[in-house]
């Protein structure tokens, strides 16, 4: 599967890569080190305990955080240290690569549509026309086509959520960071967001989440990768990595976890 | 009518003595005054004099014993008691005087070297304290001075702030309706003076349609608006209106002639032009129920005038002139009537009549015009103070370190600074400024200087509702690809707007009460309005309600208006 160019970009098999990582904060490494390569029209979970530096990955990727070693590539795009700043590169990787947040950062004052439709408008350039039908189309692709006119503020927290999903699908990105984006929601709504996440790896977009869902890295994900004390500890399919986990540090977390 | 009943009371004193004060009073002058005077500065008159002398000397004598015939025994059974009554009256040993020395040259003003006070009306009180120590043996009487604001002074009065107005207050019906007065000290009238250069203006009546300043609630006021001129700019202040003629915003200036010496008499930018007009008297208010007092004070400013201490002060501050020498007769009602009407006093102005024609109908036009300025002065100033707030709230928070600094430097020096001295600074200092001086008009003065304070206000309002926006609406923004300013355009200054939209509307409401700091540079907006009408009607209580009715109709709406959008844009928050 992974050899065929499927998407109508053709390049490296490999949309994002990432080269010996660093990222320091306060002289202590969060990345210390990191290689990794994710494919297209895969789904990778990043599983590990809290501070393990999952959240900082995800957000090195579309320059959120600024890294300290290391080189990052998303598609022919490349970033350094330093180069963090280089604000054409950077605004050229956010095109690509899209995110949704834990606490979806839905603009407050927007309503559901306007929410979606804002970037295609003032980033893309579209017509309003144009970025109101395909935000219709792809509110109604994650089951809001009737909250169109909702606040963030009259809806749930899947609701919200699934908002916040359809605005970053609104640029058209070739692949979604996502970012625990089921930890505020209540147990019963996670599916909804879940569902939703499936369904989009289904039409070949590329996906990195950092998840607490082992259930669902396992149902879903192509690939589980564990990040411990800022290394990589374990990277696989998740039969393998979460049912016959190789090293230590895997297995200890997974032994907290699903308790 | 009862303040009318009230006045003649006191003036019912100066009539008791009417029998013999003309001839004592004329004695006295062609003895004491004008004799004196002439023997002394004069030799050729030295013999002439002299050889009058022994009949003068028995004219005196022979009106001394009249007087004592006459006047001594009913005024000693008058003034027995009086005197007693009054000597408790001032038990304390303190008389206290109000009066105005915010730029009240030559009148009372704090010397600029020794920081004394100082003025005429300082050294006429010092006499007149003299007189009243040996009048009621009191040698321990002491006169005591209150600063208090010119236009608030018959309130002071009747508050009891203090027992005398000795302030340049006109003699006029307005005034005698809240208080009575004692003999008049000094008869002033109106000069016009105008640039040195000028040519076409000879007298007051070629300023009908031309832009003339003067002292707001004065005599010279009212005479330019009774003459029907049509740009009068009216100041708080003196000194103010000989700026504006310096400054060319005005072609003249009509005040009375004392301030006319002091502030422009050796001014070579300035010249007199025309004949004095509109004269009237200048006496010391007092209380109604002071009448013992002030018919001391008329016994003690007779006494002055008799010994030529009088013309002595008004000589030493160059205001002695011809008309003072009928201050001697204006105790008399017939002679005073006389000169009254003289006078171009509007007297159909006065308390009685305006009491009569008190309707809500009269006031209400005047009033909401005035508010008209108000609510055009705020808006104009609010949007000002939001724009220029809004820019220094970016600079403080996004600029590089040396913007940043500045930005501070912007917010600390006008949130520091009293907007007062910012409006007098714009108005009347700016165009002095070498190089980047501009000559403002009033409305540029005002919008600018309201809206320079407030930005800074305004600026911080900003930053704080800016930085109350989560990081991560950043974060959001720029995921989606957006730069940092169409982020900060479209996703946070919004959010941030609305946050701020609260506390801008209490400051708009503020700054439509602050708006009536303007005044001192000659606009009329409504708390200025209500002080004139209210001043002018004693209706302080009718109008003030009227005013207060205004001012809650602009900003109660205000609050409900920003509240409710409040409400309606919250539902976009949480």
């Amino acid at each position: 599967m992974n050899t065929t160019t499927t998407t109508k970009n053709a390049g490296p098999e490999h949309l994002v890569e990432l080269t010996n990582l660093v990222k320091r904060y306060h002289g202590r490494a969060i990345l210390d080190g990191i290689s990794a390569r994710f494919g297209r029209g895969q789904i990778t979970a990043m599983i590990g305990p809290s501070g393990g530096g999952k959240s900082t990955l995800l957000r090195s990727i579309n320059g959120l955080n600024t890294i300290d070693g290391g080189e990052v590539r998303v598609g022919e795009h490349r970033f350094r240290p330093g180069q963090a700043t280089d604000r054409e590169v950077l605004q050229a990787v956010r095109r690509t690569v899209g995110m949704v947040f834990q606490d979806f950062q839905l603009f407050p004052h927007l309503t559901a549509l306007g929410n979606v439709m804002e970037a295609p408008q003032q980033v893309a350039g579209k017509s309003r026309t144009a970025a109101e039908a395909h935000a219709r189309e792809l509110l109604k692709r994650v089951g809001l086509g009737e909250r169109c006119d909702h606040y963030p503020s009259q809806l749930s927290g899947g609701q919200k959520q699934r908002v916040a999903i359809a605005r970053a699908l609104a640029m058209e990105p070739q692949v979604l960071l996502c970012d625990e984006i089921t930890s505020a929601l209540d147990p019963e709504l996670k599916h909804e967001v879940l569902d939703v996440l499936a369904d989009l790896r289904d039409d070949g977009l590329t996906i990195l989440m950092v998840t607490h869902e082992i259930g669902f890295a396992r149902r879903a994900a192509d690939r589980v990768v564990v990040l411990a004390e800022g290394k990589i500890v374990e990277e696989g399919p998740p039969e393998q990595v979460i049912d016959r986990p190789e090293t230590e540090r895997t297995q200890r977390f997974l032994k907290n976890v699903l308790g | 009518m009862t303040a009318c009943r009230r006045t003649n009371k006191i003036f019912a004193k100066p009539r008791h003595c009417l029998t013999l004060t003309p001839r004592h009073g004329q004695a006295s002058e062609s003895l004491r005054d004008a004799p004196h005077c002439h023997i002394r500065n004069s030799g050729l008159l030295k013999s002439h004099s002299r050889s009058n002398r022994g009949l003068l000397s028995f004219a005196a004598i022979l009106v001394a014993t009249l007087a004592c015939l006459f006047v001594s025994p009913s005024d000693a059974a008058a003034d027995g008691p009086r005197n007693e009554r009054l000597r408790q009256r001032l038990e304390s040993g303190v008389l206290r005087w109000g009066g105005d020395a915010e730029g009240g040259a030559p009148f009372q003003f704090f010397d600029p070297g020794t920081q004394a006070l100082i003025g005429f009306e300082v050294e006429l009180v010092d006499g007149i304290i003299a007189e009243l120590r040996r009048q009621l043996n009191l040698p321990e009487l002491k006169a005591e001075y209150v600063q208090y604001k010119w236009v608030s002074l018959p309130q002071g009065l009747e508050k009891k702030d203090f027992d005398l107005i000795v302030s340049g207050l006109e003699i006029t019906a307005e005034n005698r309706a809240a208080m009575i007065f004692s003999r008049p000290y000094y008869i002033y009238s109106q000069q016009l003076t105008v640039r040195a250069d000028e040519t076409t203006i000879r007298s007051v009546e070629d300023c009908k349609d031309r832009p003339i300043a003067t002292l707001s609630g004065s005599a010279a006021n009212r005479f330019l608006t009774k003459m029907g001129a049509t740009r009068i700019s009216a100041f708080e202040g003196q000194i103010e209106p000989y700026q504006e003629l310096a400054l060319s915003r005005v072609d003249a200036v009509l005040l009375d002639l004392p301030i006319a010496v002091y502030n422009a008499g050796s001014d070579k930018r300035f010249k007199f032009v025309g004949d004095r007009v509109g004269s009237g008297f200048y006496g010391i208010g007092l209380r109604p129920d002071d009448g013992d007092l002030a018919a001391a004070l008329d016994e003690a400013l007779g006494e002055m005038m008799r010994s030529g201490r009088i013309r002595e002060i008004y000589s030493k501050w160059q205001l002695w002139n011809v008309d003072q020498f009928e201050l001697a007769s204006a105790d008399r009602p017939a002679e005073a009537a006389g000169l009254r009407n003289k006078t171009d006093e509007p007297q159909s102005g006065g308390a009685a009549v305006a009491t009569q024609n008190w309707t809500f109908r009269a006031y209400a036009p005047l009033l909401l015009e005035s508010a008209g300025v108000t609510v055009l002065l705020s808006c104009l100033s609010m949007a000002v103070a939001m724009a220029i707030g809004l820019i220094v709230a970016v600079c403080r928070l996004y600029g590089p370190a040396p913007v940043r600094l500045l930005a501070l430097v912007y917010v600390e020096f006008f949130r520091g600074t009293p907007l007062l001295l910012l409006l007098t600074f714009l108005y009347f200092g700016w165009a002095h400024v070498p190089y980047i001086g501009v000559d403002l008009s009033a409305w540029e003065a005002a919008v600018i200087g309201f809206g320079l304070n407030y930005a800074a206000f305004e600026a911080e309002i900003y930053r704080s509702s800016i930085m109350a926006v989560p990081r991560g609406q950043w974060e959001a923004a720029q995921a989606l690809g957006m730069t940092e300013v169409t982020a900060f355009r479209r996703v946070i200054f919004p959010q941030a707007f609305r946050t701020a939209l609260g506390p801008m509307t209490n400051d708009f409401v503020a700054m439509f009460k602050d708006t009536s700091l303007v005044s001192v540079i000659a606009i009329v907006e409504l708390t200025q309005r209500y002080q004139i009408l209210a001043r002018s009607s004693l209706k302080f209580v009718e109008i003030g309600a009227l005013t207060a009715a205004l001012y809650l109709a602009m900003s109660v709406p205000l609050g409900h208006l920003a509240r409710y959008l409040e409400d309606r844009w919250s539902v976009g928050h949480k």
